[in-house]
């Protein structure tokens, strides 16, 4: 914000960023994390499990909503990245005998590189042919996993003999676990930094409304392109951490690492938590955590029918979600990544 | 020779693709959203005349009509519900709901029909073939099945140019808003529209399903192609349409002609080709202008 717009401001107005609540709420959530990383020591391993899985959701959601709340970019195609993670781990811990560890590190930025070439390709698409671009985009990257035979070829392939070479199950829970939780925090965090920069305001004014934004000189295609990277990288963290944790992974059909289910979850839980605020995701991957958990074994078919059903009730119905709805009503502000106009109360 | 083989058969398949891609033109033409959920609304078409045929007997052919009008409902149905209220919602609703129903329709076509691949049979017409010499042979069913993709374009595009109800449709296109203030009803016209594009969807689910076997996750596969068709023929335009899917077509049947895994990947690295030509074109296109600018 120039000077001149504030100089123009009523006195009794001031800007905003951080208030008590926020910096409260921001100072609780670092600790969260702190204690969390300590959950090894104190959780069983079925907990752990679960942990892991709540996790890699969030990591998805954020990504997604990345893409689509801040950048208008709605992807059904982000499955591309996270089966990219998953077998770039099992390529290099298993082929090429890498610590595993290591190799989900280098999955990330294999995810993130690969992502810039796609980009150039699929960014000049909007709407809807962004959406089928990237599908295709995902289709093409599991059909030429599944015709690689060193790969395991449409049967499949396994990151099993890489960890257990190295580290007995339970070190493999743990150092899984601590993995998940510093890529979610930072992903967490380098987003939280994104949205705050210059390009993170560039970045809204595009969603809002993108041939008004570049009218007053904001470069759309380069916003767009570090979402589309960031949210490559981010989804190729979570593949790696989907395959350390389920172990064995398929290229092909709808529930299968490069699935079409992967993207409903990533639908359900951004638009259910709140499309385009930065809380709203983590609150719908913890719902679809809960649901996962204690509905989809027992509803069978129709879990994912209802994922579909609740996905569209809420667009329809409820476009601001569960957080968007709070934000509004009680106007509130958990993780400061905007500015906001307050009232004075004092001088 | 079994290379020219590949190509005629080629074009024929692009016949199918064409009949599906037509209604996803259409209601992107009109209403600017793409219906993700297109493929699914055609595979619903193969499983209702499925039902018919299973419960009422008789030809595929004869089955198909009583479907294609409740195709002509449901369009009717879906759009003043759920697609009128995800326009008024901003560009990325449809999206969402559209990917919702391929969802739930998908798993309700699972669930009610289990994941067993099926078929519907085509009639004498479905197992002739014309020899037409040097070992090729072409396959009626095939040829009826372009010529039903040209019929239909036909008739749409006559029905845009000649009719009130395309006069309506072409006005909304191009600009809603005064259509209205003209006495248009864009909402009853946007309806029509999805209805129609939803009785062709549910006809190309037919005859996909005629020509070769289908199961409950066939419809997001179909739905691909028919997106890959419309964007290698140019968005909105009909026969584009025709000639984007002859194009995918020939893609898939020349690319399986190398190698049989081949089919579906060549089809999609055509479309990503035209995809990187367009984005370079753009971006040489900005250049250029740039240069004019400084």
């Amino acid at each position: 914000m120039s000077d001149h717009a504030l100089a123009a401001t009523p006195p009794r107005l001031h800007v905003e960023r951080w208030n008590p609540l926020s910096a409260a709420f921001t100072g609780a959530l670092v600790v969260t994390v702190g204690v969390l990383a300590f959950a090894p020591e104190l959780f069983s391993q079925g907990t752990l499990d679960n942990l892991i899985q709540l996790y890699f959701l969030v990591m998805l959601a954020i990504m997604w909503n990345a893409l689509a709340g801040y950048g208008g970019l709605v992807s059904v195609g982000q499955q591309a990245f996270i089966g990219i993670g998953a077998y770039a781990v099992v390529y290099l811990s298993v082929q090429h005998s890498l610590n595993p560890y290591l190799a989900m590190l280098l999955a990330a930025l294999i995810g993130g590189a690969i992502s810039i070439p796609i980009a150039a390709i699929v960014l000049w698409l909007r709407g809807g042919a962004f959406a089928i671009g990237m599908w295709v985009v995902a289709e093409v990257v599991a059909i030429l996993v599944s015709l690689d035979a060193s790969l395991g070829g449409g049967t499949g392939t396994s990151a099993v003999l890489a960890f257990n070479l190295r580290y007995t199950p339970e070190q493999r829970l743990r150092n899984t676990y601590w993995f998940a939780l510093a890529a979610a925090a930072a992903l967490l965090v380098v987003l939280f930094l994104l949205l705050r920069s210059r390009l993170g305001a560039s970045l809204q004014a595009i969603r809002d409304d993108e041939e008004a934004a570049a009218s007053v000189g904001v470069r759309v295609l380069l916003g767009k392109g570090v979402l589309f990277v960031l949210a490559g990288a981010g989804c190729a963290a979570a593949g790696a951490v989907i395959v350390a944790w389920q172990l064995s992974i398929l290229p092909l059909g709808p529930d299968s690492i490069f699935g079409i289910n992967w993207s409903a979850d990533m639908i359900f839980m951004v638009l259910v938590g709140g499309l385009g605020t930065f809380e709203g995701p983590i609150i719908g991957a913890v719902i679809l955590y809960l649901l996962d958990t204690y509905l989809s074994s027992r509803m069978g078919i129709w879990y994912l029918v209802m994922l579909g059903g609740v996905a569209i009730g809420v667009a329809l119905f409820f476009p601001r979600g569960i957080w968007g709805t709070i934000q509004e009503r009680l106007s509130v502000r958990l993780l400061p990544v905007g500015y906001r106009l307050r009232e004075r109360s004092g001088g | 020779m079994s290379w020219v083989d590949a190509v005629v058969h080629g074009i024929l398949l692009g016949g199918v693709y064409a009949l599906l891609a037509t209604g996803l033109s259409l209601m992107f033409g009109v209403m600017r959203i793409i219906n993700l959920a297109h493929g699914s609304l055609a595979l619903v078409g193969a499983y209702m005349t499925f039902l018919v045929v299973e419960h009422a007997g008789g030809s595929t052919y004869v089955a198909m009509l009583p479907v294609l009008a409740g195709a002509l409902v449901v369009g009717y149905a879906l759009q003043r519900t759920v697609l009128e209220r995800s326009l008024r919602g901003g560009e990325l609703v449809p999206l969402l709901t559209t990917f919702g129903l391929l969802i739930v329709i998908a798993n309700l076509l699972q669930k009610f029909f289990s994941p067993d691949v099926r078929g519907l049979a085509s009639g004498g017409i479905g197992t002739a073939n014309w020899s037409v010499g040097g070992g090729l042979t072409i396959a009626w069913f095939d040829v009826l099945v372009l010529v039903i993709a040209v019929g239909v374009l036909t008739g749409l595009h006559l029905l845009l140019r000649r009719t009130q109800l395309g006069r309506e449709l072409r006005a909304t296109a191009a600009d809603a808003d005064t259509a209205e203030l003209l006495g248009v009803n864009s909402r009853a016209v946007y309806a029509r529209a999805t209805a129609i594009a939803v009785a062709t969807a549910a006809l190309a689910g037919v005859f996909f399903a005629m020509r070769s076997n289908f199961d409950p996750t066939t419809g997001p596969t179909q739905l691909i192609y028919a997106f890959e068709a419309v964007v290698i023929g140019g968005v909105g335009s009909l026969w584009g349409t025709l000639v984007g899917g002859i194009v995918l077509g020939v893609a898939q049947t020349v690319g399986a002609q190398i190698d049989v895994q081949y089919f579906a990947l060549a089809g999609h690295v055509v479309f990503l080709a035209v995809l990187t030509c367009r984005a370079m074109l753009q971006a040489g296109g900005l250049r250029v202008l740039g240069r004019l600018a400084a």
